[in-house]
């Protein structure tokens, strides 16, 4: 997963098919950040506080469809996303790993 | 010319790069005369663990090949192995395994000495005489592809993935490029990247045996009837920003480099020479870097966001990160940062050769934070109930 990372970046984006990029430091709502891609400098605006590390998507995404991190599946969307938005355990969750979703099918 | 560095040359034809005396517990019952031990002879190391009693089958079997391959592990010079007398886990038996190595082995039990403070006395002299012994023996140049790392993450956040695990990945292809040995575990962290790791697989069979131990671990997530959010990712891997066991899988695996996967082993089973190879084994920080001591790795690479004291009793463990803020936190505990790869000031190949020389230098004898410390974990991985 080799990797350049531009300087002057508020947040990386890793792989053309992503949904989200990943904040460099702590971010507030409202803001409009800078990452990188392919194209250049893109810029997105908050919609929430975006602590360090964590996930700000930068493309809209569907309830139920999947999102993507390092150009891979990272799970799937629990409501509907617009870019800009804090991604995590609120808005995505896991496919893998899910013994509750067979517990509830069982019951 | 085949590259040298300086270790000690063991009867097996294996290196050391340290010259540990173990002193063992066959059972929970002896830990407290073998730490007695351990505080009367400087140098020497216990390894206090819970079980070696009241366990059958498999995961008995499973405790015994812990305790051998520590003793077998090449960081250790000699061994005492203390049994109370009774205990599922046969003493002799051990002993004997860990003395095909060609390395000194003791071993005596506490029943038979006539309790404790006879036995810390009797073990504290046949330790200090093993000590003795080791303190004699001098580093002669070894081959650097008879070393061995293994690569491991704990306490990650969303920079484990962006900067310590792809970099810890340049300095493993470094080492496979001088002839050298690179294991890499936690079966339940592949979860979600092991197609990745599979179409690395230099055969079809060993690709089948890794789908084939992800799915065993996530069949054993369902009969728990749990999601395994929140025990992994763990709460402190989600407060760094991780939402999924996938997001992490797919973040953990640049930790070992680009090399071929050459063969997946069972857990603590001898970390063959020459390539990359895929150890089963937990998640569990101590659980995993233990099985990979038992295997014979030299050191540990442990690359940590959140921040992790970690060591382990017979081999160094270098911690790394790339978080900044908790390396200006917990720097007591880290030896390496690579966070100035996120502001793009040192490329990822730079940050591999920072590793990758940390490496070299710790195998030579530089001290962890973690050795300076005292840190000395040992855990063993249960797969069956107490009797």
């Amino acid at each position: 997963m080799a990797h350049v990372i531009g300087t002057g970046a508020d947040a990386l984006y890793m792989n053309e098919r992503d949904h989200v990029v990943t904040a460099l430091r702590e971010i507030r709502s409202g803001e409009t950040i800078s990452y990188r891609n392919a194209a250049g400098l893109q810029e997105v605006t908050t919609q929430n506080d975006i602590p360090f590390g964590h996930k700000i998507a930068v493309a809209a995404i569907e309830a139920g469809d999947d999102v993507r991190k390092y150009g891979e599946v990272i799970g799937r969307a629990v409501a509907p996303i617009v870019a800009g938005q804090h991604v995590h355990v609120h808005n995505i969750e896991g496919i893998r790993g899910r013994g509750d979703l067979g517990a509830k099918e069982t019951n | 010319m085949e590259r040298t560095i300086m270790g000690y040359e063991r009867p097996n034809g294996e290196i050391g790069i340290r010259n540990h005396l173990l002193i063992i517990p066959t059972v929970i019952c002896s830990n407290q005369v073998c730490s007695r031990i351990m505080q009367m002879v400087p140098g020497a190391v216990a390894i206090p663990h819970q079980h070696g009693c009241s366990q059958i089958g498999a995961d008995k079997d499973r405790t015994f090949e812990m305790l051998a391959g520590t003793g077998k592990n090449p960081n250790v010079g000699a061994v005492l192995i203390i049994s109370l007398g009774c205990e599922v886990v046969d003493p002799i038996a051990l002993a004997a395994d860990i003395r095909q190595t060609g390395k000194p082995v003791e071993v005596f039990d506490i029943q038979s000495v006539g309790g404790s403070v006879k036995a810390i006395s009797y073990g504290t002299e046949v330790a200090k005489r093993l000590m003795a012994d080791l303190e004699k023996q001098e580093k002669v140049p070894v081959p650097l592809n008879k070393l061995k790392v293994a690569v491991k993450c704990g306490g990650s956040d969303a920079t484990s993935g962006l900067a310590s695990n792809p970099a810890l990945g340049v300095a493993a292809d470094a080492l496979i490029g001088e002839g050298g040995s690179i294991v890499i575990g936690e079966t339940t962290e592949i979860i979600g990247a092991e197609h990745l790791l599979a179409e690395r697989c230099v055969t079809q069979e060993i690709s089948d045996k890794l789908y084939y131990i992800v799915d065993r671990f996530e069949k054993e997530v369902e009969r728990m009837g749990a999601d395994m959010r929140g025990g992994n990712p763990s709460p402190g891997n989600i407060a760094g920003g991780l939402s999924t066991i996938e997001e992490k899988s797919l973040g953990c695996i640049s930790k070992c480099g680009t090399a071929p996967i050459k063969g997946v082993i069972e857990y603590a089973e001898s970390i063959p020479d020459h390539g990359l190879y895929f150890m089963d084994s937990p998640g569990n920080d101590i659980e995993c870097v233990s099985g990979m001591a038992a295997g014979g790795a030299h050191i540990v690479c442990f690359t940590t966001g959140r921040g992790t004291p970690t060591g382990a009793a017979v081999v160094p463990v270098i911690k790394i990160t790339g978080n900044q803020m908790m390396f200006r936190r917990m720097e007591d505990n880290m030896d390496v940062d690579v966070s100035d790869m996120l502001d793009g000031s040192v490329s990822l190949g730079q940050a591999g050769e920072r590793i990758w020389q940390e490496i070299l230098d710790v195998a030579e004898g530089k001290w962890t934070k973690a050795e300076v410390l005292g840190h000395t974990e040992f855990s063993i991985n249960r797969i069956g109930p107490s009797l």
